[in-house]
């Protein structure tokens, strides 16, 4: 060792190196097939992900050679399903960083989970008179379970207003608070606006009246490293499909004293300990929640999903999305006539816009036809629309996997927009 | 490109831009709602209906993307002065123009401005847009009631 280096002192830690996203482009086989002859640019990661062959893998696997049903058989098949279905619970736990994972329930995806916690959780604790907070933002659902909840209980949603930037409204937000709420439920990022919601000190608001609060992270567990206890919300939503992973698994996490407390969702097979005609006991967590015969390969498809993405790591992800969206603003600002909806300080990689004289739809099939997968219309969140007069938005929404230069062809067919409208 | 200008033809841009008929018709007879929530294109169709069943003046108003608004345009000019059963057989027309198979061959002749849309075919989720007016206007005529949709 050369004199020179200090052998006791610590190396300081070295900054993690920016992802090599040409390479990683390759685990996607999706991102290579050319689109109406063009190279394709899918900005619609808002609405799903691609699927890295890691995960199309771990699918073809466990059809092939796993496939049992789970928790009942005493067959060698069974044994390895239940083992891997369980694994997968799992790693979903410590990629949340749950306290254990009985807290992990698998559910079709983030729609399921709020369903299920306004059914179960909701019904048990929500009566007439009392309140429900959401903020102006949220997805269609996480606003309709607390509607229908509301209507058949005789209770009241109320909802925490932004401002024109997309930003949540704390004084507003702190006045909503009540004696009567029993619940807040908000999004973790806008699906429609990219905001980041500061969903940690709603929390802390929220608990300090005793309030519960459940966070739909459809849009944050893909972008945004998430740890449920340092959050500390008592139940967290995702769906896998927008994590890279299966369409039709997603998850709900809840606290143990939540989820003990609740009613089961649905009856069945797998969620009961005993059955007579007379009266049913039902299972532990976190079977009490998963009846009937889960997606088991769907779970197996998620676990491939986040080791793929933790292998990457959610800070690298984060940080290169970031910089993405930082150079996709630069590149939309020079586009005549174009005005950005949603603008708030803290975004994960959604660009919402609309074009002067353009219709949203209009520019959705330009940017087709140039290869340029987006999103146009309502976004599922036609509360939020309303508060801007707008019908419908553009939206292109990013992954790790994009690149500048599909940020580039983004441009240029917004520029060939204005040319076939001039 | 191509099949861009062949979707997005002069005339439909003009359209657009200019929509003819557009506006509230005072003393219509026949007023009918169109709306495609999940696109947001949203417009009303009046008709004024004489005794003897013929279109004498046809309008709309609304917003929507530039296919709606045009379809809604070069209808409105196409269908004034037209019987209600004439406008029953040009909607047919339309409606088979717009949705043909590729194997299929339209007359586009017979349809005269309205064959600007022959490119609507080659994107199907834009038909519900083309369409929209023409559904509401039969609606019109039909004296229906409810919201018509397209999607």
């Amino acid at each position: 060792m050369p004199a020179s280096q200090p052998a006791l002192t610590p190396t300081p830690e070295q900054p993690p190196a920016p992802l090599d996203v040409e390479l990683l482009r390759q685990d996607f086989p999706i991102l290579r097939q050319p689109v109406r002859g063009k190279s394709l640019a899918y900005l619609d990661n808002a609405a799903t992900t691609q699927k890295p062959q890691a995960v199309i893998d771990a699918l073809a696997r466990y059809y092939s050679e796993e496939n049992a049903n789970i928790h009942r058989g005493v067959h060698f098949l069974s044994q390895q399903a239940t083992f891997a279905y369980e694994r997968a619970r799992g790693r979903v736990s410590l990629f949340l960083n749950a306290a254990e994972s009985s807290e992990i329930i698998f559910v079709k995806g983030a729609t399921e989970g709020i369903n299920l916690v306004a059914q179960t959780h909701g019904r048990q604790s929500i009566g007439a008179g009392d309140e429900i907070i959401v903020s102006h933002l949220e997805h269609h659902s996480n606003i309709v379970p607390w509607q229908q909840l509301c209507e058949e209980r005789g209770a009241v949603l109320k909802v925490a207003p932004i401002d024109d930037k997309g930003e949540f409204l704390f004084d507003d937000y702190e006045r909503l608070l009540s004696s009567r709420t029993r619940l807040v439920a908000v999004a973790h990022a806008s699906n429609a606006l990219g905001t980041v919601v500061p969903v940690e000190r709603i929390i802390d608001l929220a608990h300090a009246r005793g309030i519960p609060v459940l966070v739909d992270g459809a849009q944050g567990a893909p972008h945004l490293p998430v740890d449920v206890r340092a959050m500390n919300c008592d139940f967290y939503v995702f769906s896998g499909h927008k994590l890279f992973g299966p369409t039709g698994i997603g998850v709900l996490y809840g606290k143990r004293e939540h989820l003990e407390a609740m009613p089961p969702y649905q009856g069945g097979g797998s969620m009961i300990q005993s059955v007579t005609f007379e009266k049913t006991t039902f299972a532990e967590l976190p079977n009490k929640f998963e009846a009937g015969t889960p997606h088991i390969a769907g779970a197996i498809g998620l676990e491939a999903a986040i080791d793929y993405v933790n292998n990457l790591g959610m800070e690298r992800i984060a940080a290169y999305e970031a910089d993405l969206l930082h150079y996709a603003h630069q590149t939309l600002a020079q586009i005549e006539g174009l005005r950005l909806v949603g603008t708030a300080a803290k975004k994960v990689g959604v660009i919402s816009f609309v074009m002067k004289d353009v219709h949203a739809h209009d520019i959705g099939t330009i940017l087709d036809t140039e290869g340029v997968a987006v999103r146009s219309g309502h976004h599922c969140a036609q509360p939020l629309m309303r508060r801007y007069g707008l019908a419908a938005t553009v939206r292109a929404s990013l992954a790790f996997y994009n690149t500048r230069e599909e940020v580039d062809a983004l441009g240029a067919a917004l520029h060939k927009v204005s040319e076939v409208f001039n | 490109m191509s099949d861009l200008r062949e979707l997005y033809q002069q005339v439909i841009l003009d359209h657009n831009k200019n929509p003819r008929n557009f506006g509230k018709l005072e003393g219509a007879n026949r007023v009918q709602e169109g709306h495609n929530p999940l696109c947001g294109d949203h417009l009303h169709v009046y008709l004024y209906l004489s005794d003897d069943q013929i279109i004498e003046d046809i309008r709309f108003e609304g917003s929507g993307c530039a296919i709606s608004k045009a379809s809604a345009s070069l209808m409105s000019s196409t269908l004034k002065g037209k019987s209600a059963d004439h406008a029953h057989e040009i909607f047919n027309r339309f409606h088979a123009l717009i949705t043909a198979g590729e194997d299929e061959t339209v007359d586009l002749e017979k349809m005269g401005k309205l064959a600007v849309f022959s490119g609507v075919r080659d994107f199907p989720t834009r038909v519900k847009c083309a369409t929209l007016a023409w559904h509401t206007m039969k609606a019109a005529l039909e004296e229906g009631d409810t919201t018509i949709t397209t999607e």
